[in-house]
C-alpha cells in the first residue's frame, strides 16, 4: 500500500473514461480496470468512484445500462457516449502535453556559465 | 455538454424519484457485494468479508449523497425528502407543532390584516380609470384641501398641466320622490367632474360642462347604482323623471356605473347635482365669494408626460397670479399635490400615522413570536443533538442538516402563515361588512377585501420568519460534535449561565408586555374620556336633528318652528326638558368666531381679544344638556329680536375676556360686526371641538337673537336635545309621531347622545383602543405560550432531577422552586423591562387617546396583574406535573 498515490484531483473522471474506453464495466469493475491499468499504483476510494460515474452519465459522457454479469450478479454497465469517446480523446491529448511540459520542466538541468 | 441528456436524466430524477433512488441503492449495495465477493475467495469468512468490504467502501451515505447531487435534479429531491423527514418529525410532537403554528398564525394573522387596512386605504388606486395620474390639489404650508369656487375657476382655465380640473362637495339634502322625503347624501360636482374622471353612464347620460349656465341652471340628477338599486328598484324608466330636492324640482338624468362611488374612499354618496344649482341644495351658494374657502375639492388627471413636479409649478405660478390679482382674499397660494381618496391629508395624513403605529405594533408581534419560536426551536434542536451527531458520524454534512431545520421551520412558518392568513380573511370580511359610523353619517365603510399583495406580503412574513426562527439553532448544531454526544448520551446540563433561549425569552415578554401596556393605556384613556366632564351629560339624552331647510322653511319660519317643537316635545310624558342647540357640542368640530374686549375700536382680526366657539341655542339648552351654571342667569323667552343683545359665556371666555367670573356677569364685549354683547350668566367649560382639545373660551347666544341667515347651520339644521329617563325606543317613537304631528314633510332623525359621541368624537379613540387591545390580547397569549413553552420543557428535562429531590424529601415549595424559578425569574425581568419600555412607547398613544398616560397607578397594577396572572396560568401545567413526580417510578424508567 505504500507506493500507491494518491491521484490528482480531477484526473479520477480521465480515468474513468480511460477504463471504459475498453469496453463496457460495471462499477467495480471500472476500479478493478483502473487498479490493473496502473499496475495497482493508484488508490481510490471505492464510494469516490460513484457520485464521478453519475456526473459522467449527466453530462452525457457515459451511458448506463442494467445487465447480468459473469457470475450472474445484477450491475450497471457502463460505456462511452459518441460524445464521452470525443471528450476522452480531447483530455487524453491535455493530459499529455500538461505531463510532457511538466516532464521537461523538471527535467531542465542548470545552465553552466 | 449534451443538453438532452442532462434534461432527460434531470426528469428522470423528477418524476421517478424513487425508482433512481433504488437504482443507486442497488447498484451501490452490488458494488459492495462484488468486493465481498473478492475478498471472500482471498480466503475471509463471507461476514468478515462484507465488513471489510464496507470498510473499504467509506463513507457510504456521505457518497450517497454526493451521487445524488451529481445526478442533478438533487436540489428538489433533497427538499422532498426533508419536506417528508420534517412532516413526519412534526407529526412525532404534536404539541410543539401546534403551539408554533398557533404562535406564527397569530403573529402572520395580526400583520395580514393591518397590512391590508394599509393597502386598501392607502396604496391602492381607487377604482377609477387611469388612477396613477389622478390627483388632488392641496394648497399652502398646511395643505389644506379645500378651495374657493372662483379660485377653482382660475386653476381650471390657466393650468397646463392637467387634462381637466373637477370640484366636489359633500353636502346632505332631503330627496322627495313621491310623498318620503329623506334625508341622502350628494356631491355637489363640477358640470365636468364625470368627464374628467372619464366615467361613463351606466344608464341615461351625465351633465356635462356644457350644461352650466350660471347658478340654478342645471337642477339635474346622476344616481349611484346602489341608490338607483335601492330606492329604485333598478327601474330604467327613472331617467327623464322630476323628483324634489329640498323642494325643488330635479330631472335624473342617468345613473353611474356600480362600482363608481365617488373619489372618496370611505364617503359614498347617493347623488350627484351640478355645483351650480348649490343654492337649491343648501339654500346658499358660493360660486362668487373667492374668499369663501368651503369644502370644495379640486381634483384632475395629469396630462400623459408631466411630473408632478411640473405641474406644482404651473400651479403655483396661477397661484402667485391670484395672490397679486386677489391681494383682499388670496395669500399663500402655493400648491401640492396629493392622492384625492382620504380627503389629502387632513384625514390621510392621521389614518397613514395611525395605520404606520399599528403596523410597528404588528411587526412587533411577529418579531415576539419569531423569539418564542427560536427558542422553541434551540429546546428541540438540544433535544436533537443525538440524532444530528448520529448523522454527522454516518457521514452526512452539516449544512445538509442544517438545510432540513430551515426546511422544517419554513414548513411549519408557511403553516402557520396559511393558518394566520385565512384567520385574517374572516376578520377582514367582517369589517369590509363593519358600518361604523350608524345612522346620520354618510355610507362610511372600510373597502378592505385583500388582494395578492396581502398574499405575497403573508408569504414573504412567513418565510422570513421561518429563516429568523430556523437560524438560532445554527451555532448549536455547527458545534456539536459527534464523538462527545454520542459518548456521553443526553444528560440535561442544568446551565446557570444566561442562555440564547433565555434571551430570546426576555426578549419576547418584553415585547409583550409593551403590547399589553399599551392596551390597557388606551383602555384606561377610553373609559376616561367616557366618564370625563364634557360641560354636558350625554346620558338620558336624545338627539333630535331635523333639516327645516329641507322642508321649505326659511326665514323667521325657522325661529318660529323651532319653538313649536321644543313646546310640543316638551308635553312627551317623562321628558324632564328639551332645548335646541344648531349644533352639538363635539360633533365633528365647532364653529367659532373672534371676539372683542368692550373698549376695542379698530374691529381688525389683529386685534381680538379670543376666538370663541359660538352656540346658538333655546333658553332650556343648559337645562336639558346638565350645563352647570355658575353664577348670573341662564337665558330666557324674553331675549329676543326686540331685547338688548345678550349671552351667556363659560367660564375660560370670562377667565380670558374680562379676567374672572364675578367681573365678567353684566360686563359687555364685542363681536366683530360691531354689536355689543352683554354676558348674563357664567356656565361651566365643556369639550367643543375635540376631547383632546385645552380649555376654549365658548358663547351661547340665544337663536332668537341671531338673524337666521346669520350662520350656515342655523339655517341648516336645528337638534333638540331631549332629557328623559324613558326608554329610548319608545321615547323615539313618541318623539317620532310628535314631530309629524307638527309637519308630516319634516325629515329628522332621532339617536341618544351617548351614541353620536361614539360614532363622531369617539370614534377615532374607539379605533385605536379596539386595534390596540386585540393587538394587547394576542401578545398575552404569546406571551403565555412563550412562558409555557419554556416552563413545559424545563420541567420535563429536569422531572429526573427533580424525583431525586423528592426522594431526597423536598417539600413541595422547593420542588416548585427548583422547577420553575427559572422561569418565573425570566418572566419578572422580561415584563419589567417591557413596563419601562411601554411607559415610553405610549407617549406616542396620547395623540390618539384621550389622556392616555402610563404613569397611572392604576395601568401600572393592571399590566403587573396581568403579567403575573399570565405566569401563573402559563406555568400551571407544568407546575402540576412538577409537584406529580413520582420518584419511584422515574428512576425505575430511567
Amino acid at each position: 500500500m505504500a507506493d500507491q498515490a494518491q491521484i490528482l484531483p480531477g484526473t479520477l473522471d480521465l480515468l474513468i473514461l480511460k477504463a471504459v474506453s475498453l469496453g463496457p464495466l460495471h462499477g467495480y469493475g471500472v476500479l478493478l480496470r483502473i487498479g490493473q491499468i496502473s499496475d495497482q499504483a493508484l488508490l481510490i476510494e471505492q464510494g469516490a468512484l460513484y457520485p464521478a460515474l453519475f456526473r459522467l452519465v449527466r453530462q452525457g459522457l457515459l451511458k448506463a445500462t442494467w445487465g447480468t454479469s459473469e457470475n450472474n450478479r445484477r450491475a450497471k454497465f457502463y460505456e462511452l457516449t459518441t460524445a464521452g469517446r470525443k471528450r476522452f480523446q480531447e483530455e487524453t491529448e491535455g493530459w499529455n502535453r500538461l505531463a510532457t511540459a511538466i516532464a521537461s520542466a523538471l527535467a531542465a538541468q542548470p545552465e553552466e556559465t | 455538454m449534451n443538453l438532452l441528456a442532462y434534461l432527460r436524466s434531470l426528469a428522470a430524477k423528477f418524476f421517478r424519484r424513487s425508482q433512481v433512488a433504488d437504482d443507486m441503492e442497488e447498484e451501490l449495495r452490488s458494488h459492495i457485494e462484488y468486493r465481498a465477493d473478492d475478498l471472500e475467495r482471498s480466503g475471509l469468512t463471507r461476514a468478515e468479508a462484507e465488513r471489510r468490504a464496507r470498510i473499504e467502501f467509506g463513507g457510504y451515505e456521505r457518497y450517497k449523497e454526493e451521487s445524488h447531487e451529481a445526478l442533478g435534479g438533487n436540489f428538489l429531491e433533497t427538499f422532498l425528502q426533508d419536506i417528508r423527514f420534517s412532516l413526519r418529525l412534526l407529526r412525532k410532537s404534536p404539541g410543539f407543532t401546534v403551539v408554533a403554528v398557533l404562535t406564527l398564525a397569530l403573529g402572520i394573522g395580526a400583520n395580514a390584516v393591518v397590512f391590508s387596512v394599509m393597502n386598501a386605504l392607502i396604496w391602492r388606486p381607487l377604482n377609477v380609470p387611469e388612477a396613477p395620474s389622478l390627483y388632488a390639489i392641496e394648497r399652502g404650508k398646511d395643505q389644506a384641501i379645500n378651495h374657493s369656487y372662483l379660485d377653482y375657476v382660475d386653476l381650471r382655465d390657466r393650468n397646463r398641466s392637467f387634462d381637466g380640473l373637477a370640484a366636489y362637495n359633500v353636502a346632505d339634502a332631503g330627496l322627495d320622490t313621491g310623498n318620503n322625503p329623506s334625508g341622502i347624501w350628494l356631491m355637489e360636482v363640477t358640470g365636468n367632474y364625470f368627464d374628467v374622471l372619464k366615467i361613463q353612464p351606466y344608464l341615461g347620460r351625465f351633465f356635462h360642462g356644457s350644461d352650466e349656465h350660471g347658478p340654478n341652471s342645471a337642477p339635474y340628477i346622476v344616481l349611484t347604482y346602489a341608490y338607483w338599486h335601492s330606492h329604485f328598484q333598478d327601474d330604467r324608466g327613472v331617467v327623464g323623471r322630476v323628483v324634489q330636492l329640498n323642494k325643488h324640482p330635479f330631472t335624473i338624468l342617468g345613473v353611474a356605473p356600480p362600482d363608481f362611488q365617488g373619489t372618496l374612499l370611505f364617503l359614498g354618496p347617493d347623488i350627484w347635482v351640478p355645483l351650480v344649482n348649490q343654492e337649491q341644495v343648501e339654500g346658499m351658494n358660493v360660486l362668487n365669494a373667492r374668499g369663501n374657502r368651503s369644502i370644495l375639492m379640486v381634483l384632475g388627471h395629469l396630462k400623459a408626460g408631466v411630473t408632478p413636479a411640473q405641474a406644482v409649478a404651473d400651479l403655483n405660478s396661477t397661484g402667485s397670479y391670484l395672490e397679486k390679482t386677489y391681494p383682499k382674499d388670496d395669500g399663500n397660494m402655493t400648491f401640492s399635490l396629493t392622492r384625492p381618496y382620504l380627503a389629502g391629508d387632513w384625514l390621510g395624513g392621521p389614518v397613514r400615522e395611525f395605520l404606520a403605529g399599528l403596523m410597528l405594533l404588528a411587526g412587533l408581534i411577529l418579531l415576539a413570536a419569531c423569539a418564542n419560536l427560536g427558542s422553541l426551536f434551540a429546546a428541540r434542536a438540544a433535544d436533537r443533538s443525538r440524532e444530528v451527531a448520529l448523522r454527522l458520524a454516518l457521514g452526512s454534512s452539516r449544512r445538509r442538516i442544517l438545510r432540513q431545520v430551515f426546511t422544517e421551520a419554513v414548513l411549519i412558518s408557511l403553516i402557520g402563515g396559511t393558518v394566520g392568513l385565512l384567520g385574517s380573511l374572516v376578520l377582514l370580511r367582517g369589517l369590509s361588512a363593519w358600518r361604523p359610523i350608524s345612522s346620520t353619517a354618510p355610507g362610511l365603510h372600510l373597502p378592505v377585501s385583500p388582494d395578492a399583495k396581502v398574499y405575497l406580503f403573508a408569504l414573504l412574513l412567513a418565510v422570513a420568519s421561518g429563516f429568523l426562527f430556523g437560524a438560532v439553532p445554527v451555532r448549536q448544531i455547527l458545534r456539536t460534535n459527534p464523538y462527545e454526544v454520542v459518548k456521553a448520551g443526553l444528560s440535561a446540563r442544568a446551565g446557570r449561565r444566561m442562555t440564547v433561549r433565555d434571551l430570546l425569552l426576555i426578549t419576547q415578554i418584553a415585547i409583550c408586555t409593551v403590547l399589553v401596556t399599551s392596551s390597557m393605556v388606551a383602555m384606561r384613556g377610553m373609559m376616561r374620556s367616557l366618564h370625563s366632564n364634557f360641560g354636558f351629560e350625554p346620558q338620558n339624552a336624545m338627539l333630535v336633528s331635523t333639516a327645516l331647510n329641507m322642508a321649505g322653511y326659511d326665514g323667521d319660519n325657522v325661529s318660529a318652528m323651532q319653538k313649536h317643537m321644543i313646546d310640543a316635545l316638551r308635553t312627551i310624558p317623562g321628558v324632564r326638558s328639551v332645548g335646541s342647540v344648531d349644533r352639538p357640542p363635539l360633533y365633528f368640530g365647532a364653529n367659532s368666531t373672534i371676539v372683542f374686549t368692550d373698549k376695542t375700536t379698530d374691529l381688525r382680526a389683529s386685534s381680538a381679544a379670543a376666538e370663541s366657539v359660538l352656540y346658538n341655542i333655546s333658553p332650556e339648552y343648559f337645562d336639558a344638556a346638565r350645563t352647570a351654571l355658575l353664577a348670573g342667569r341662564a337665558l330666557s323667552w324674553h331675549d329676543d329680536q326686540n331685547a338688548p343683545l345678550v349671552a351667556v359665556v363659560n367660564r375660560e371666555f370670562a377667565a380670558k375676556i374680562f379676567g374672572s367670573v364675578t367681573k365678567a356677569v353684566g360686563g359687555y364685549y364685542k363681536r366683530r360686526d360691531g354689536s355689543r354683547i352683554q354676558v348674563v350668566g357664567v356656565v361651566e367649560d365643556g369639550k367643543y371641538g375635540s376631547l383632546t382639545e385645552d380649555p376654549q373660551p365658548a358663547m351661547f347666544l340665544p337663536f332668537m337673537q341671531s338673524p337666521s341667515s346669520h350662520t350656515r347651520e342655523h339655517l341648516f339644521s336645528v337638534v333638540l336635545v331631549v332629557r328623559s329617563a324613558r326608554d329610548p325606543q319608545q321615547l323615539a317613537a313618541a318623539i317620532k309621531s310628535t314631530l309629524q304631528g307638527l309637519d308630516a314633510g319634516l325629515p329628522f332623525s332621532s339617536q341618544m347622545w351617548t351614541k353620536q359621541l361614539n360614532d363622531s368624537a369617539m370614534f377615532a379613540s374607539r379605533v385605536a383602543t379596539m386595534a390596540l387591545g386585540v393587538l394587547g390580547v394576542i401578545g398575552a397569549m404569546l406571551s403565555i405560550t412563550g412562558i409555557f413553552g419554556m416552563a413545559a420543557y424545563s420541567v420535563s428535562k429536569r422531572l429526573r432531577e427533580l424525583g431525586i429531590r423528592v426522594a431526597l424529601g423536598a417539600q413541595r415549595k422547593e420542588v416548585l422552586q427548583a422547577a420553575l424559578g427559572r422561569a418565573v425569574k425570566l418572566l419578572a425581568f422580561g415584563s419589567a423591562a417591557g413596563l419601562l419600555l411601554g411607559i415610553l412607547a405610549t407617549r406616542v398613544l396620547a395623540f390618539i387617546v384621550y389622556q392616555a398616560t402610563p404613569r397611572d397607578p392604576l395601568v401600572l397594577a393592571g399590566v403587573v396583574l396581568a403579567m403575573s396572572l399570565l405566569g401563573l396560568v402559563a406555568t400551571w401545567i407544568p407546575a402540576q406535573r412538577a409537584l406529580s413526580v413520582n420518584p419511584l417510578t422515574l428512576l425505575r424508567e430511567e
